[in-house]
C-alpha cells in the first residue's frame, strides 16, 4: 500500500515542487481509499481461494487426489468423489457453447455489419432483456414448461437413432428411458443464458475491425459475406475466442437454473437425454443438509469450480487483451 | 492486404450467382439467429405473465406470511420475500457501488488506466472476477462470515455481503469504461486552476461520467437482485418478514422461487410464478432506468 501512496506524490512533486510542497491530507486520503477499494478485488479473490481451501482440507486429507478423480458419490458411506460432477459441468457447458456460439455470432454480425444503427437499438434492448431475466426464472420455466414439453421429443429422437452406432450412444435411451430433466435440457437453458454475454462481447470485438479493411474488401468486389470472412474474421478471431471462453466460464458456474433442470442424478454416461449433475447444482441442492466431511467435500467442490472458472477466465481475458493490444499496434 | 492473402479460400472469380446466393444465405442465417433468441425470451415472458398475473394482488405483494407449500393461492403472500429482496439488494448496492467506483477511480485516475503494474493487475483481475460463479461468492461469505458467527451468522447482511462481492467487479468494469471516455482536457483545465487530484476526480471527472456510472451500477444491481445462489447459504429461509437486516435469517424472492419450484403442490407453483413475475418486473424496471441514463450519457458524450 505504502509504495503506491508514495510513488504518486513523488511524481507530481517533481513537476510542481515549488508550488505545492506537500499534498493536502484529504487528497492523499482519497488516493489511499481508492487504492484500498482496488486492492479489495485481489483480497476477495485470494480470500475465496484460502477460505474454501481451509474448509475443503478436511475432505481432502481423507480422500486425497483419488477423491477428485473418483466418480463414487455415496453420502451414507462418506465417499465423496468429484469426477461425476466435473463431467456433468463440462458436458452441459459444452452443449450450451455448441448451441449458443453460432446464434451469438450470427446476432453479433447482424448488429455490426447488416442492420443500420437505428434498427440495432431494439436488438440490443432484446439482448439486454435476455441478460437480466434471473437465472431462477429460467430454471422455473425450464422445470415447469420446457421439461414436460421436450421429453416426448427426446423420446422420439431416441427411438429414431436406436441402433445407429454413435448417435445411439449420445441420443439413445439409457436404463429404459429418456428424461426431460437431463444434461441436454440443462445445456439448452445454459445456452439461452450465455447468449447475451457472448453476443455483446463478440459485438465489441467485431466493432473494432478497421473500416479501411472492410472497405478494401468491398472495393475488391467482395460480397458482404466474403468481406466478413476475409476482413472481419481474421481481425476478430482471437477476441471471439475470448468471448466464447467467457461464455463457457459463465455456463460452468451457472447454479440455480442447472440445479432445477439437470435432473440431480450422479452418473457419468455418454447419453445426453438422461439426468445428470453439475458442481454448482450439487452444492446448491445438498449444502443445506450437509455437515462434517460431507460439507467439507461440497466446499472442496466449490474450490474446484472456482479454480476451473478462474483458469477459463484468465485464458479468455489474456486472449482478448493480447488481441486488443495487437490490433491497437497495427 | 495481408489479411486477404491469409484467406485463399475466398475466390472472387467464383460464378457471381453462387457468390450472391452464399451472401444471401449468410444474411438469412443471421436473421434466423436473431429469431432464435427471440423465441425463448418471448416464451419465458409470456409464461411468467400468463401464470404470474393470476397470483399477483396487493395481498400477494404485501402479506408478510408466506404460507406452507400445500396451501392454495390466495392465502398469505410474498411480502416477506419482497421486503427481503429490496433490503438485501439495496444494502449490497450501498456497499459495492461506492467501492466499485473508487476501485475504478484508482485504475483510471491513479494507475493511468492500467499502465502501472498494480492498476493493470487490479484491472485484469476485476475482469476475471466478473467470471467467478455466484455460488462461489455464497460459499466464500458462508466460510468467512456465517461459520465464525455460528447460528446468528445467517442474516440479510450476510446475503448483502455475498451480493456485494458479485456486484463489485461489475461496477468497477462499467465505471472504468465510463471514466476512460472523460476527455483529458477537462482534467487538465481543472489542474490548471490549481485543483488537487481528489478534487478534480470528485468534482469534474465523476460528475461528467455520472450518467454512465449510474447506468452501469443499475445493471449490476439488476443482475444481483435476481441472483439466488449467493443467498442460499447466507440468509437462511423464513416464512415471515424480518425487516432487520443485521439479525436473524430472512428470505428473498429468488430463494422463494427456488424452494417453491421443487414443490409438488399447485399453490406453491402458482406462488413461484407470481414471485417470478415480481422479480422480472423489478429487474426490467432497473434495466429501463439504466437505459434512460445511458441515453442521456451518449447524448452528452456527443
Amino acid at each position: 500500500m505504502s509504495t503506491g501512496v508514495q510513488a504518486d506524490p513523488a511524481k507530481s512533486a517533481g513537476s510542481a515542487s515549488s508550488l505545492t510542497r506537500r499534498r493536502p491530507l484529504g487528497d492523499r486520503g482519497f488516493q489511499v481509499l481508492a487504492l484500498v477499494a482496488g486492492l479489495l478485488v485481489l483480497a476477495i479473490l485470494i480470500g475465496i481461494a484460502v477460505s474454501t481451501a481451509q474448509q475443503g482440507a478436511d475432505w481432502f486429507s481423507t480422500a486425497g487426489f483419488k477423491g477428485i478423480f473418483s466418480t463414487v458419490w455415496d453420502v451414507g458411506n462418506n465417499q465423496f468423489g468429484m469426477m461425476a460432477f466435473v463431467y456433468g459441468t463440462v458436458i452441459s457447458s459444452v452443449i450450451a457453447i455448441i448451441i449458443a456460439v453460432p446464434v451469438s455470432l450470427g446476432v453479433a454480425l447482424l448488429l455490426t455489419e447488416v442492420v443500420p444503427r437505428r434498427w440495432g437499438q431494439p436488438i440490443i434492448v432484446i439482448i439486454d432483456l435476455l441478460a437480466v431475466v434471473p437465472s431462477v426464472v429460467w430454471g422455473l420455466w425450464g422445470i415447469l414448461v420446457l421439461e414436460p414439453w421436450i421429453e416426448p421429443i427426446y423420446a422420439s429422437i431416441a427411438s429414431g437413432v436406436n441402433g445407429i452406432p454413435v448417435l445411439d450412444n449420445l441420443f439413445g435411451e439409457s436404463n429404459g428411458g429418456v428424461s426431460g430433466a437431463s444434461f441436454f435440457t440443462c445445456g439448452l437453458i445454459l445456452a439461452i443464458m450465455i447468449t447475451p454475454i457472448i453476443t455483446s462481447l463478440a459485438r465489441e470485438v467485431i466493432a473494432t475491425v478497421p473500416a479501411i479493411d472492410k472497405e478494401g474488401a468491398y472495393a475488391l468486389g467482395a460480397t458482404r459475406w466474403e468481406m466478413i470472412r476475409g476482413a472481419v474474421w481474421p481481425h476478430s478471431q482471437a477476441g471471439v475466442v475470448g468471448a466464447i471462453l467467457v461464455g463457457l466460464g459463465r455456463a460452468m458456474g451457472e447454479t440455480i437454473a442447472a440445479a432445477l433442470v439437470i435432473g440431480s442424478s450422479v452418473q457419468v454416461t455418454s447419453h445426453l437425454f438422461v439426468p445428470g449433475y453439475s458442481i454448482p447444482a450439487v452444492i446448491a441442492n445438498q449444502f443445506g443438509e450437509s455437515s462434517g466431511e460431507f460439507r467439507s467435500a461440497l466446499i472442496g467442490l466449490g474450490l474446484v469450480l472456482f479454480v476451473i472458472t478462474i483458469i477459463v477466465n484468465l485464458v479468455a481475458r489474456g486472449v482478448v487483451e493480447r488481441s486488443a493490444r495487437r490490433s491497437r499496434g497495427a | 492486404m495481408a489479411v486477404v492473402s491469409d484467406q485463399p479460400t475466398i475466390d472472387l472469380r467464383e460464378p457471381g450467382g453462387w457468390r450472391r446466393s452464399k451472401n444471401q444465405i449468410a444474411t438469412v442465417l443471421m436473421y434466423v439467429a436473431f429469431v432464435i433468441i427471440l423465441i425463448p425470451l418471448g416464451l419465458v415472458i409470456f409464461e411468467v405473465i400468463a401464470k404470474g398475473a393470476k397470483a399477483i394482488s396487493w395481498q400477494f405483494l404485501t402479506n408478510s406470511t408466506i404460507p406452507p407449500n400445500v396451501m392454495p393461492l390466495g392465502q398469505g403472500g410474498m411480502g416477506a420475500a419482497v421486503v427481503g429482496t429490496l433490503e438485501i439488494t439495496a444494502f449490497a448496492a450501498v456497499i459495492a457501488v461506492p467501492l466499485g467506483i473508487l476501485g475504478a477511480v484508482y485504475i483510471n485516475e491513479y494507475g493511468g488506466g492500467g499502465k502501472s503494474w498494480l492498476s493493470g493487475l487490479i484491472s485484469f483481475m476485476s475482469n476475471v472476477m466478473v467470471g467467478v460463479p455466484s455460488i462461489v461468492m455464497g460459499l466464500f461469505i458462508f466460510t468467512v462470515w456465517v461459520i465464525p458467527h455460528g447460528l446468528t451468522g445467517l442474516s440479510g447482511f450476510a446475503g448483502s455481503l455475498a451480493l456485494a462481492c458479485l456486484m463489485l467487479p461489475l461496477v468497477i468494469r462499467s465505471t472504468y469504461e465510463m471514466l476512460r471516455l472523460v476527455p483529458d482536457h477537462l482534467r487538465e483545465a481543472s489542474y490548471a486552476l490549481g485543483a488537487t487530484k481528489s478534487r478534480v476526480t470528485l468534482t469534474v471527472v465523476l460528475p461528467s461520467a455520472i450518467s454512465g456510472i449510474v447506468s452501469g451500477s443499475l445493471l449490476a444491481i439488476a443482475r444481483a437482485a435476481g441472483e439466488t445462489a449467493p443467498l442460499l447459504f447466507t440468509i437462511g429461509l423464513v416464512e415471515s418478514t424480518n425487516s432487520n437486516l443485521f439479525s436473524g435469517p430472512t428470505t428473498a424472492l429468488p430463494s422463494q422461487i427456488f424452494s417453491n419450484a421443487l414443490s409438488p403442490y399447485v399453490g406453491a407453483e402458482e406462488r413461484a410464478w407470481g414471485a417470478a413475475l415480481t422479480l422480472i418486473v423489478i429487474a426490467f424496471i432497473l434495466l429501463f432506468v439504466a437505459r434512460i441514463f445511458t441515453a442521456r450519457f451518449t447524448r452528452y458524450a456527443r
